[in-house]
């Protein structure tokens, strides 16, 4: 347990003092969840097309739209293993002793640094914007904690996807078809009982649903958790733990 | 069970060593036995297998048959104890270039193991060893590429390694550096007993530098020996250029794919 703290700290660390060097990503990030609750939020606020109950329509996306970019930018982490892969860093990961499950989730975690930041500049537009969010501190460690959880579910999700096709061009295209239908086949900016029916079942089977479900319910005032939090929490675990035991077998294939 | 100690005079014994891709053949049957404490030459065409080889000795790739002891462990049954007495510099570039000299270091004396205690002190006498200290602030994008192959060296020789394997460690750099990783290497041997394997192309490297080579031609060993004998064995005035031809399969025929091409220039590139 020592030795596996010790090599996961090590590894997400290191991506940590490269985000801190280099945060143009970070403000590139927050021009996407911007424009979501700005423009399209604003507007669709508006015009009252979509019944979200007591909460209105722009509070009702705000988690959606942390949860949407967490998936962005968690989903795109393949590429930047398929870079490492071509630079011979994964190669001299796999040759050090450092156990495999330390590699692999090192990376995840590193993953949730970024989504920690989406939290911070979605909170800030929310905040700007007047949209009444909860300021116990409980609640917020429950966003920040789903905020974690997703994106290292996310970002080893697409490290399985990279350690498959293995190259930039092929991930660039898979990563596109993936997350759009992700993101519109959840609850991020309908409720679920709008969809017609194959499409909630659909939705039923996204982590994406789970995450937006419990931070809906954490994030914003009189918003609610249709599962309960206990439900979204294990779902988001388990599907991690599977989605880690299946990127454990096939990381070390990136350096073969 | 072989210990370290016990394996005695080989670092490396690969006994029948097989790797296949699909159809192809990449490393077949190989047997081969590295002296400890020696300099040790792969060379081949390119696709003659030497990537491969190298990629099955360090655990990076599974053999499809056959099998080697590392540095007195099974490369099969006893990877992770491979791994912890083996350092790999891969022909690409593995330094992070985002980060500096000392953070990538501290990067690989956390991922080996080396206690808290110790590591600043290793990693002081490394960048010493390597001629970097002034640099270790520096980040690696800054550094030349002498120095960064210099700074895997380094990063390689952290945890003390029995056995160092470079894929063609000089690839891409210009004669200076080129003999600055050279003298770096002699002196690893030198001070701290460490076997070296090196892949290679460069004919003057596999005689400057190599006590003794294996010639490698599709997927096979083609002949061993020490490079004067190789030489002696062709004639008076053989040079190894004559001797890679003879065994590589001639110098006319030309082996590796597209990616190998992108990869070597990449790799030159970055170093240039």
């Amino acid at each position: 347990m020592d030795r596996f703290l010790r090599e996961s700290t090590a590894v997400a660390e290191v991506e940590l003092i490269k985000l801190l060097r280099d945060p143009t990503e970070i403000f590139s990030r927050a021009v996407q969840p911007v424009l979501w609750l700005v423009v399209f939020g604003q507007v669709l606020a508006h015009v009252h097309g979509i019944y979200t109950g007591e909460v209105g329509y722009l509070a009702f996306i705000t988690p959606g739209i942390l949860a949407q970019s967490v998936l962005f930018s968690a989903i795109f982490y393949g590429i930047a293993v398929i870079w490492e892969r071509d630079l011979g860093v994964v190669h001299k990961l796999l040759v050090s002793p450092a156990r495999r499950i330390s590699l692999v989730f090192g990376k995840a975690v590193s993953a949730g640094f970024r989504g920690l930041v989406q939290a911070a500049v979605i909170y800030l537009i929310a905040i700007v914007m007047h949209i009444s969010i909860r300021h116990e501190p409980q609640a917020i460690f429950g966003v920040l904690a789903g905020v974690l959880l997703g994106s290292g579910l996310f970002s080893t999700f697409s490290l399985i996807i990279a350690c498959i096709v293995k190259t930039r061009e092929r991930f660039m295209g898979i990563g596109q078809l993936l997350t759009m239908p992700m993101f519109f086949a959840s609850n991020a900016i309908y409720p679920l009982d709008l969809m017609p029916g194959w499409l909630r079942v659909v939705a039923q089977l996204n982590p994406l649903t789970y995450l937006v479900d419990a931070l809906r319910g954490l994030m914003i005032v009189g918003g609610e958790s249709v599962h309960d939090y206990g439900t979204d929490f294990a779902v988001l675990v388990a599907v991690f733990v599977v989605l880690l035991m299946v990127a454990v077998k096939l990381y070390p294939t990136l350096a073969e | 069970m072989n210990k370290t100690a016990a394996s005695g005079t080989f670092s490396v014994k690969a006994s029948e060593l097989t790797r296949r891709f699909g159809d192809l053949t990449a490393v077949d049957h190989v047997d081969l036995r590295v002296p400890y404490g020696e300099i040790f030459g792969l060379l081949g065409a390119n696709g003659a297998g030497k990537s491969t080889l190298i990629k099955m000795l360090t655990t990076l790739l599974p053999p499809t048959s056959g099998n080697a002891e590392v540095g007195g462990f099974d490369i099969i049954r006893s990877p992770a104890q491979v791994r912890g007495r083996i350092g790999y510099v891969p022909q690409l570039l593995s330094a992070d270039g985002a980060l500096t000299g000392h953070e990538n270091l501290l990067l690989s004396a956390k991922l080996y193991g080396l206690p808290r205690a110790q590591r600043s002190v290793r990693i002081g006498e490394a960048l010493d060893f390597m001629g970097l200290a002034d640099s270790a602030k520096k980040l690696v994008k800054t550094y030349s590429g002498g120095m960064v192959r210099r700074l895997e060296l380094a990063q390689a020789m952290l945890h003390r390694p029995a056995i160092l394997f470079l894929d063609e460690p000089t690839i891409g750099l210009d004669p200076m550096a080129r003999h600055s990783v050279w003298d770096r290497l002699r002196d690893l041997r030198r001070d701290y007993g460490v076997t070296v394997l090196i892949t290679t192309h460069d004919m003057e490297e596999a005689e400057a530098l190599c006590h003794e080579l294996a010639i490698l031609h599709a997927g096979q060993v083609a002949v061993v020996g020490k490079p004067a004998e190789l030489r002696a064995g062709l004639g008076a005035s053989a040079t190894m250029d004559d001797v890679f031809a003879h065994y590589a399969g001639g110098g006319i025929r030309e082996g590796g794919n597209f990616s190998d091409a992108v990869q070597t220039r990449r790799t030159a590139q970055r170093l240039g």
